[in-house]
């Protein structure tokens, strides 16, 4: 015990001291227990392994599944970016995507805005609950709900159909996490804004949205990743002329065996993955910015 | 209750200022949460221009609420709120033109110094030059010049009060309200604070209302004090006057010590007995209310309380009570002893010479004070 007290700066004790000591006194006083982090490990890898073997499997040269793959070509590639069909269905899911995105953040926000000031009644706790629906639903039901009513509306096949099937169901992802941000927003900066002479309108703008940015931000990704790889109701309300990239990845394995969804998936894999990657790298660095809410508490605690 | 205070402030200090602030009336003003009583009862107080207003209470006695009634940030049960004779009642928040210092500052942490306190010249559509000129000014008079680059985040409590005042007053407003806005500082930088904005409401000279429940800083401060009391004013006056002519029992105990002889339903217009006792009554120390009947009590401060051993050094004339020491508290300028008074053990207090080392815990003694020390207020 007593190598743990040493100052770290005291001169290397002669070979007594094991690699074991030293590593154990290098450790914090409160370390992660050595199984944790193997049984995490191994979780993480469980999690993540099925998705990233598709990535070997997309430079393949058989022109049917095989595991594991045999040498190494980019056809399936050529084949991505040479097909109408293909490339067709990746521009509908960009388009949809963006559009249900954008629905569902303006959505998302307001709504998070309302409830927030409604705060603490029953009431908004039911809305609350029901603008989740969505998400507890399974799926399977919201598509046939989907598909039955919009045959009625003539919205089966056409982009405003997929668009505003997907914004209702991103919806809840946006009220999440805006209303996480929210949480840590203090009510205070707006009778402030007030009190300088900010409308109401003047300080969400100025105060409020730059404030819960990130989480607006984290919604608006989350809702556009659920539109882009949506199947259930894209199998339901698809028409020839209309088809997303999920649907035509559905097809190609279940009607024609192609394997050219392994190229697909490994670019929507990498794809997804990037823009989740910047958006964590883009709010890593705000946290580190002056100014952020957590650099302002632990202040504001240090003075108190 | 309703106090109508028209005393000017155009005397004494106040007289030098150039009087750019607002005259604020409220006129029986009430806000009504729903609860038990009304969080705000009928508070009538006119507010004069260029005043240092303080509302000094315990929490939950109402202060803070009527400054955010002024201020627009919640509305009025009944009751009218005047700026300069115009009815802002119903006048939302962001029209008012007041300033506003919170506790926690509530500076908007994602723009720079000279970000925040550009903020309310740029919601007023203000020249760019001019918000320049005018935000480099407001820096020079809260001594922060050369940290307008810098986010509230890098700055230490006492200087983010500092933003949020030059904030406050960078647009000239009607008037400036503060919430207990050193609250969250640490005592050396309360008294520095303390002057600083006393010498920016001589330098700007604008009304101002500051609510806190630091006697000690009301005392300060302020020309005059409210001195909230469940929801109600209990009593309005210079700090002198506060102290000096407490109305009630409640304004004798919010500020300073004092000890307190009950003194039931007794007239006070002739001598008042208390337990064995019998003393002098001086008509000029008999509060307004407390002439009205109902119980009473004799207060008297602790630095008009002398100490001797027996009655017989007693001077002449003055009010006697036997005591027993209970502690004695070593203040460095003097001492307090700590008194259990009379036959009930009332407890009391009594400041002497730091140098006298005469008594000692559990000494007999006798306290006296003259007649017109005590004051008689409604209990």
């Amino acid at each position: 015990m007593t190598t743990l007290l040493e100052p770290s700066v005291a001169a290397p004790a002669p070979a007594r001291t094991s690699f074991l000591t030293r590593w154990r006194a290098r450790r914090s006083a409160d370390p992660t227990p050595v199984w944790l982090t193997i049984v995490g490990t191994m979780v993480a890898l469980y999690l993540v392994l099925p998705t990233l073997i598709v990535i070997p499997m997309s430079f393949s040269e058989a022109s049917t599944f095989v595991f594991p793959p045999r040498g190494h070509s980019l056809w399936l590639y050529r084949n991505f970016f040479t097909n109408d069909r293909w490339l067709d269905s990746l521009r509908n899911s960009f388009i949809v995507a963006s559009c249900a995105a954008a629905i569902a953040t303006v959505v998302g926000t307001s709504a998070a805005l309302g409830l927030h000031q409604l705060r603490g009644r029953r009431s908004a706790r039911f809305l609350q609950s029901a603008l989740m629906f969505p998400i507890l639903t399974p799926s399977i039901v919201i598509a046939t709900a989907v598909y039955i009513s919009f045959l009625r509306w003539h919205l089966v096949g056409t982009l405003a159909g997929y668009v505003l099937a997907h914004a209702a169901l991103a919806t809840p992802f946006v009220l999440a996490t805006v209303t996480s941000a929210l949480g840590t927003f203090d009510p205070t900066y707006l009778r402030a804004s007030a009190s300088l002479g900010a409308s109401p309108w003047r300080s969400f703008l100025t105060v409020t949205l730059p404030l819960i940015s990130r989480g607006v931000a984290t919604g608006a990704v989350l809702a556009f990743v659920t539109s882009f790889d949506e199947v259930v109701i894209a199998l339901f309300i698809r028409s020839p002329r209309f088809q997303t990239l999920p649907v035509q990845m559905y097809n190609s394995v279940v009607v024609e065996i192609d394997p050219t969804i392994a190229a697909s998936s490994s670019l929507i894999v990498v794809t997804v993955s990037l823009i989740f990657l910047v958006a964590l790298l883009g709010s890593a660095r705000r946290t580190s910015r002056p100014g952020s809410a957590n650099n302002r508490r632990s202040v504001v605690r240090r003075t108190r | 209750m309703t106090i109508g205070i028209s005393r000017s402030s155009a005397t004494g200090p106040a007289g030098e200022r150039s009087g750019k602030g607002a005259q604020i009336r409220l006129e029986s003003v009430t806000k009504d949460f729903g609860l038990a009583h009304p969080a705000v009862d009928n508070v009538t107080l006119t507010i004069e221009p260029g005043e240092f207003m303080t509302f000094l209470g315990p929490s939950g006695s109402g202060k803070t609420t009527t400054l955010n009634l002024i201020a627009g940030f919640e509305s009025l049960t009944s009751g009218t709120i005047r700026l300069d004779s115009q009815d802002v009642s119903t006048l939302p928040a962001h029209k008012r033109n007041l300033g506003m210092v919170f506790q926690n500052y509530a500076l908007f942490p994602h723009m720079t110094v000279a970000g925040n306190i550009a903020y309310p010249l740029r919601e007023r559509k203000v020249p760019k030059a001019e918000i320049e000129r005018r935000v480099a000014e407001v820096l020079e008079l809260v001594q922060l010049k050369g940290r307008d680059k810098h986010y509230p985040s890098q700055l230490s409590g006492g200087q983010q009060q500092r933003v949020a005042l030059a904030r406050a007053i960078v647009f000239n407003p009607r008037a400036l309200l503060l919430d207990e806005p050193l609250g969250a500082l640490d005592r050396n930088l309360r008294a520095a604070l303390q002057l600083e904005i006393r010498r920016i409401h001589r330098e700007v000279g604008t009304t101002l209302v500051f609510v806190t429940h630091d006697q000690e800083e009301a005392m300060n401060l302020s020309d005059r004090i409210a001195l909230f009391h469940d929801g109600r004013i209990e009593q309005v006056g210079s700090p002198e006057n506060l102290y000096a002519e407490p109305e009630t029992l409640f304004a004798a105990r919010f500020l300073g010590d004092s000890t307190v002889f009950a003194l039931g339903d007794q007239p006070v217009t002739g001598p008042v007995t208390w337990e064995d006792e019998r003393w002098a009554v001086d008509a000029g120390t008999v509060a307004q209310r407390a002439r009205s009947g109902g119980p009473t009590a004799l207060v008297v401060r602790p630095e008009s309380m002398g100490i001797v051993r027996d009655r017989a050094q007693v001077p002449g004339g003055a009010n006697a009570v036997r005591a027993r020491v209970r502690d004695i508290e070593y203040m460095g300028a003097y001492r307090t002893l700590v008194l259990g008074v009379g036959h009930a053990g009332v407890s009391g207090r009594a400041r002497i010479p730091a140098a006298d080392k005469n008594y000692a815990i559990g000494d007999e003694v006798v306290a006296w004070w003259h007649p017109d020390a005590q004051r008689i207020v409604a209990a």
